[in-house]
C-alpha cells in the first residue's frame, strides 16, 4: 500500500514515469480525504480559525486598526494608562486600553503579533530550508559527510534550544536579523532529524535506484523524487517549530535580549507592561499575553492534528 | 570498550574546543568593550591603560591562549561590572540557582508522576483528559508568561507570596540556602513552580506512555489473574518496570532546567547564575558571558558523554553501531 503512495508521488513530482497498478488519487482528492479526515476533531477546527483570524488581523492591522503606533506623532502623552473601554482624544475608544506612552494596546497587539508572525514564519523557513538540505545531503551522500553532520545535529538538540539562542545573541548582538539567526540555529536540527530519519529510509527504496541509474544531475533526484517523500514529517516538524520560534522569540524580547523597542513584538509588549504589574494596569501585560497564547497553542492543536491525519499509528 | 571511549573523549573535546573558540571571537570581535566601561569623556590615557590592562591591544588568538592558559589555573577572568572574579561572581550565584532546580524537579516528581500514573491508568477518563491537556500547555505556553500570571495572582492580588527575590537565606547542614527559612521557602515556591511546569509536563507524558503499555503486557496481565489488587500491581511491579527511562530523561533533562532558570530568574528576579547571564549580555560584561556560555557549554557535553557512555555498557549495540559509522 505505502510503496503505491509513493509512486504516485514520484510521478508526480518528478520526469521519471513509474507504471503504478494502483488507482491514482488527485491532488484534489487527497486534499479533500485530508480535510475529511481533519475536520474530526472540533478544537483542531476552531484552532485553524483561530489561526486564520489572527492572521488576517495582524498583516491587516494597518486596515483593521485605529491608530498607527509607530507613527509617534498620532500619540498623546494625555492618552496614557487609559483603562480598557475609555474613550481617547483620538475620538474613539480604547477597548483593551492605553499604553504608558498613550499607544493604543488593540493596534500596539495587532502590529506587534505581525511582527512575532513574520519572524516565527521566515525563521521557521530558513530553518526548514537548511535543515532538510542538511538531512538529505547526509542520508543520501552517507560516509563521513553524514556522521559528521549528524553529529553536530545530534549535539545540538541535546541542548536546549534558548541556551543556542542565547550563545548566538551574546554572539551577534540583538536586532531582528540576529534574532531570526538565532531561531534559525536553534531549530534547524529538528528539520535535520527528521529530514535524515525519513530519508535513511527512503534512500534504500527502488524508487531512488532507479533515479540514480539516469543521467538525472543528484540535485535533481534529491529535491524531485526523495525530497517530496519525506515531506509528511516535516509538515508536523514545521508547524510546531514556528510556534515555538513565535515563543522563543517572545521569551528573548521579554528578557530584554530581543527585539530592540523600535520594533516591538507581542514579548516587547508584555516585557513593557510587565514593569507595571505592581500596579493595577494589568492590561499593559495581559492582553498582549493572551494574544501570544492563543497563537502557540492554536498552532500546537493544528499540528497535533494534522500529525493525527497523516499518521494514525503515533496519535494512539 | 576502550576504542569508543576514546572516540567520544574526542569528539567531546573538539566540541567545547570549537565552541569557546566561537564564543570567545564572537563576544570578543563585536563592538568595543572599552567603549562600554569607561566614560566617553575620559582621558586618552586612561583609555590605553585600561585596554593594555583587560590585553585587547593583544591580537585575537593571542587573547584567546590567554584566555585558555587563566580557565586552566581556575581563572575566568574578571568582571567589566562588578570587577571582582568572575569564578566567584558565578559561585556566588550558583546556590540561588540550585535551591530554585532542586524544588522544582521535586515539585515536579511529586506531581507529574502521580497525575501520569492515573492518566495512562484511566486513559479514557475525564480526569486523564484534563491532565493531558494540562500538560499540553506546560509545553507550549511561554514559562514567563505564566510565571507572570502566577506574581498577578498570588503576589498581586492575593497578596499570599512575595513576587520575586530570594527572601532571608539560613544554614541548614551548613549550606547556606532558601530551604532553611519559611522565608525562603515562601520566596522560592513560585519561581519553582513556574520552572517546574515544563518538566512536569514531560514526566506525566512519560509516565502515561510507561503506564500505557505495561497494562497491556503479559506480566500485568498474570498479575492480574492471579488477584493481585490493582494498586499493588501498579505500585509494586508497573512502576518499577517504567522508572529506568523516566530516571533516564530526567537526569538529561537536569542540565536543560539550568537553562530555563534564566527566565524563571528573570521573571522573579531571584539572583541566581540565569539572572546574572541576561544581566551580563545585556551590560554587554563580556568575560561573564564568555566564561558562563562556554561553562555551560561544557556542562551539557559531560552529561552528553556520560549518557552516551552508559548506554554503551548497557547495549552493545550502540557500541556497534557508533563504532561504525
Amino acid at each position: 500500500m505505502s510503496g503505491a503512495v509513493h509512486d504516485v508521488a514520484t510521478t508526480t513530482g518528478g520526469t521519471l514515469a513509474v507504471p503504478s497498478a494502483a488507482p491514482r488519487e488527485t491532488r484534489g482528492e487527497r486534499l479533500r480525504n485530508f480535510w475529511s479526515d481533519y475536520r474530526q476533531s472540533p478544537v483542531a477546527v476552531v484552532s485553524l480559525i483561530v489561526i486564520v483570524v489572527l492572521l488576517f488581523i495582524s498583516f491587516g492591522a494597518a486596515l483593521v486598526t485605529p491608530q498607527d503606533p509607530y507613527d509617534l506623532a498620532s500619540l498623546d502623552w494625555l492618552d496614557a494608562f487609559l483603562r480598557p473601554g475609555t474613550e481617547g482624544s483620538g475620538g474613539y475608544v480604547h477597548w483593551l486600553g492605553t499604553d504608558n506612552a498613550g499607544r493604543d494596546m488593540v493596534s500596539a497587539i495587532f502590529y506587534g503579533l505581525r511582527t512575532s508572525f513574520v519572524i516565527g514564519l521566515s525563521a521557521g523557513a530558513l530553518a526548514l530550508t537548511i535543515g532538510v538540505s542538511i538531512g538529505l545531503t547526509a542520508a543520501y551522500f552517507r560516509g563521513p559527510l553524514e556522521a559528521v553532520l549528524m553529529r553536530i545535529v545530534d549535539l545540538q538538540l541535546s541542548m536546549p534550544a534558548i541556551l543556542l539562542a542565547l550563545v548566538v545573541v551574546a554572539v551577534l548582538g540583538q536586532g531582528v536579523g540576529q534574532i531570526v539567526a538565532a531561531l534559525v540555529i536553534a531549530q534547524y536540527a529538528y528539520f535535520a532529524r527528521t529530514t535524515h530519519g525519513a530519508a535513511t529510509v527512503e534512500r534504500g527504496k527502488d524508487y531512488i535506484e532507479a533515479a540514480r541509474s539516469t543521467p538525472l544531475p543528484t540535485w535533481r533526484v534529491l529535491f524531485r523524487h526523495l525530497l517530496p517523500n519525506v515531506m509528511t514529517p516535516l509538515i508536523v516538524v514545521a508547524t510546531v517549530q514556528v510556534a515555538s520560534a513565535i515563543a522563543l522569540e517572545a521569551t528573548l524580547s521579554f528578557l530584554g535580549v530581543g527585539l530592540p523597542l523600535t520594533e516591538p513584538s507581542l514579548g516587547t509588549l508584555i516585557s513593557n507592561g510587565f514593569k507595571y504589574i505592581h500596579t493595577d494596569r494589568y492590561w499593559l501585560s495581559i492582553y498582549p499575553g493572551l494574544f501570544l497564547m492563543a497563537t502557540v497553542v492554536a498552532i500546537n492543536l493544528v499540528g497535533d492534528q494534522v500529525r493525527t491525519v497523516l499518521d494514525p499509528r503515533q496519535s494512539r | 570498550m576502550s576504542g569508543f571511549l576514546l572516540q567520544r573523549l574526542v569528539q567531546a573535546a573538539i566540541v567545547v574546543f570549537a565552541m569557546s573558540v566561537i564564543v570567545f571571537v564572537g563576544v570578543y570581535a563585536i563592538g568595543n568593550p572599552i567603549d562600554v566601561m569607561i566614560d566617553p569623556g575620559a582621558s586618552a590615557e586612561i583609555r590605553e591603560g585600561l585596554i593594555r590592562r583587560y590585553g585587547f591591544d593583544q591580537p585575537l588568538w593571542r587573547q584567546y591562549l590567554m584566555f585558555v592558559s587563566n580557565v586552566f589555573r581556575g581563572d575566568l577572568g574578571t568582571s567589566m561590572i562588578y570587577n571582582i572574579p568572575v569564578t566567584s561572581l558565578v559561585f556566588s550565584r550558583l546556590p540561588a540557582t540550585i535551591d530554585l532546580v532542586l524544588v522544582s524537579v521535586f515539585i515536579a516528581t511529586v506531581i507529574g508522576i502521580p497525575a501520569g500514573l492515573y492518566a495512562g491508568y484511566r486513559p479514557d477518563s475525564l480526569g486523564a483528559r484534563a491532565i493531558m491537556a494540562l500538560s499540553v500547555l506546560g509545553f507550549s505556553v511561554p514559562t514567563f508568561w505564566i510565571g507572570m500570571l502566577l506574581i498577578m495572582g498570588f503576589a498581586v492580588q492575593l497578596g499570599w507570596l512575595p513576587s520575586g527575590g530570594r527572601g532571608d537565606v539560613g544554614t541548614l547542614f551548613g549550606i547556606r540556602t532558601s530551604l532553611a527559612t519559611a522565608d525562603g521557602w515562601s520566596h522560592v515556591i513560585m519561581p519553582a513552580l513556574n520552572l517546574s511546569l515544563f518538566k512536569m509536563g514531560l514526566m506525566i507524558r512519560l509516565t502515561r506512555a510507561g503506564m500505557v503499555e505495561a497494562m497491556s503486557t503479559d506480566y500485568v496481565r498474570f498479575a492480574r489473574a492471579q488477584g493481585l489488587p490493582d494498586r499493588q500491581i501498579v505500585f509494586g511491579h508497573v512502576l518499577r518496570n517504567i522508572s529506568i527511562p523516566i530516571v533516564t530523561v530526567f537526569g538529561l533533562e537536569l542540565g536543560s532546567t539550568l537553562a530555563f532558570a534564566v527566565v524563571t530568574e528573570s521573571v522573579f528576579n531571584w539572583p541566581g547564575v540565569g539572572k546574572l547571564i541576561i544581566d551580563s549580555i545585556q551590560q554587554l560584561d563580556r568575560p561573564v558571558m564568555v566564561s558562563y556560555l562556554v561553562l555551560v557549554v561544557f556542562l551539557f557535553v559531560l552529561i552528553n558523554l556520560v549518557v552516551d557512555l552508559v548506554y554503551a555498557r548497557l547495549d552493545p549495540r550502540v557500541r556497534l553501531r557508533s563504532g561504525r559509522a
